[in-house]
């Protein structure tokens, strides 16, 4: 009979109990979970049961980490999530959430840009730690990128992005997310990558400040390669901060526009 | 002459740069990327005139991220 081993499908006898498996599979394994739920005693087997068989604090091969995500986002989409090179220009709160969720997903590489440091203030909605202040946001983000998934490809640069470097930085990506706070920053980046790249699309944000209503903050294609992720209008200004639910809200926006089009989907 | 702007057509009394045009409409330029006929600009090409009946995107950015 057919039973999935830590995502992938196996053949086993039809008399096979859990115990049996772990014994032929991976006899150190230490937690035993059978469709979901943490299994303490040995039973019988059925046929498209879902065993996950974990031996704690061992981590999974990156050939191990390839298949459970190749199980669960199908072969086609895992290939071309794989071959995909994306550049995220800022890695703040917009950027750190659009590299952790591309990263959790496997993208194949990521070229992450930013100049700054991590401060305490970034911390209400910024994908860093405590014990990072005081660190390059990119150095930052790239040890925690790798603590998700060591597969993925990270090229960090600790530059100021420029009219003048932005081909240099973002050449060969298949797609940018512009990522910026300042919005003569975002306004310069778009600008530039849109005239001088030839034909590969940007992902942009504007307005996502404050705690207005999520469902404000939309993805909008304003043109075959440039899409406005956010509500294009609540600024960051005194008395209407910057926070993580709805930061979040449009990175994550950003995110799923972006791998929308690495899929050859039109975002919206 | 005519342009137009964000799908809607404006009537301009005389020929305008893209410089003059965001002053007109109290837009800050550095804020702003300009696509005339779905060409997108640099800050740089700010200075262009405008022709009647050109098409303009003006695409607004707010700070945040």
């Amino acid at each position: 009979m057919r039973i999935y081993l830590n995502e992938q499908p196996i053949e086993v006898p039809a008399d096979i109990s859990l115990f049996d498996l772990r014994q032929q599979r991976r006899p150190d394994a230490d937690l035993l979970i059978i469709n979901g739920h943490p299994a303490k005693q040995d039973q019988p087997l059925q046929e498209d049961d879902r065993v996950v068989l974990i031996q704690r604090g061992q981590q999974p091969r990156p050939d191990e980490l390839d298949a459970l995500l190749r199980a669960r986002h199908t072969p086609g989409v895992h290939d071309k999530i794989k071959q995909s090179c994306v550049g995220i220009a800022g890695v703040g709160g917009l950027g750190s959430a659009i590299a952790v969720a591309l990263t959790r997903i496997g993208i194949g590489k990521l070229v992450i840009v930013d100049y700054d440091l991590v401060e305490p203030s970034n911390l209400n909605r910024q994908q860093y730690f405590i014990d990072q202040i005081g660190l390059p946001k990119v150095t930052a983000l790239q040890e925690n990128l790798q603590r998700i998934n060591p597969g993925v490809e990270i090229e960090a640069h600790q530059v100021k992005v420029t009219p003048d470097n932005i081909c240099e930085l973002f050449g060969q990506v298949d797609v940018l997310a512009e990522a910026f706070d300042a919005a003569e920053e975002k306004a310069m980046l778009t600008g530039n990558f849109l005239s001088k790249i030839a034909d590969k699309p940007l992902v942009a944000g504007s307005g996502m400040a404050g705690y207005e209503p999520s469902n404000s903050i939309q993805t909008e294609r304003l043109s075959d390669r440039l899409i406005l992720c956010g509500d294009g209008t609540t600024a960051a200004e005194p008395g209407r901060g910057l926070m993580a639910p709805r930061v979040g809200i449009a990175a994550h926006h950003q995110a799923n526009a972006i791998l929308r089009l690495l899929l050859g989907e039109k975002p919206e | 002459m005519q342009l137009k702007i964000n799908g809607q057509n404006r009537e301009f009394d005389h020929q305008l740069s893209i410089s003059g045009l965001l002053q007109q409409l109290q837009l800050a330029p550095e804020r702003v990327v300009i696509e005339l006929n779905t060409k997108i600009l640099t800050a740089e090409a700010h200075e262009t005139l405008l022709n009647d009946g050109d098409t303009l995107e003006i695409i607004q950015f707010v700070g945040g991220g």
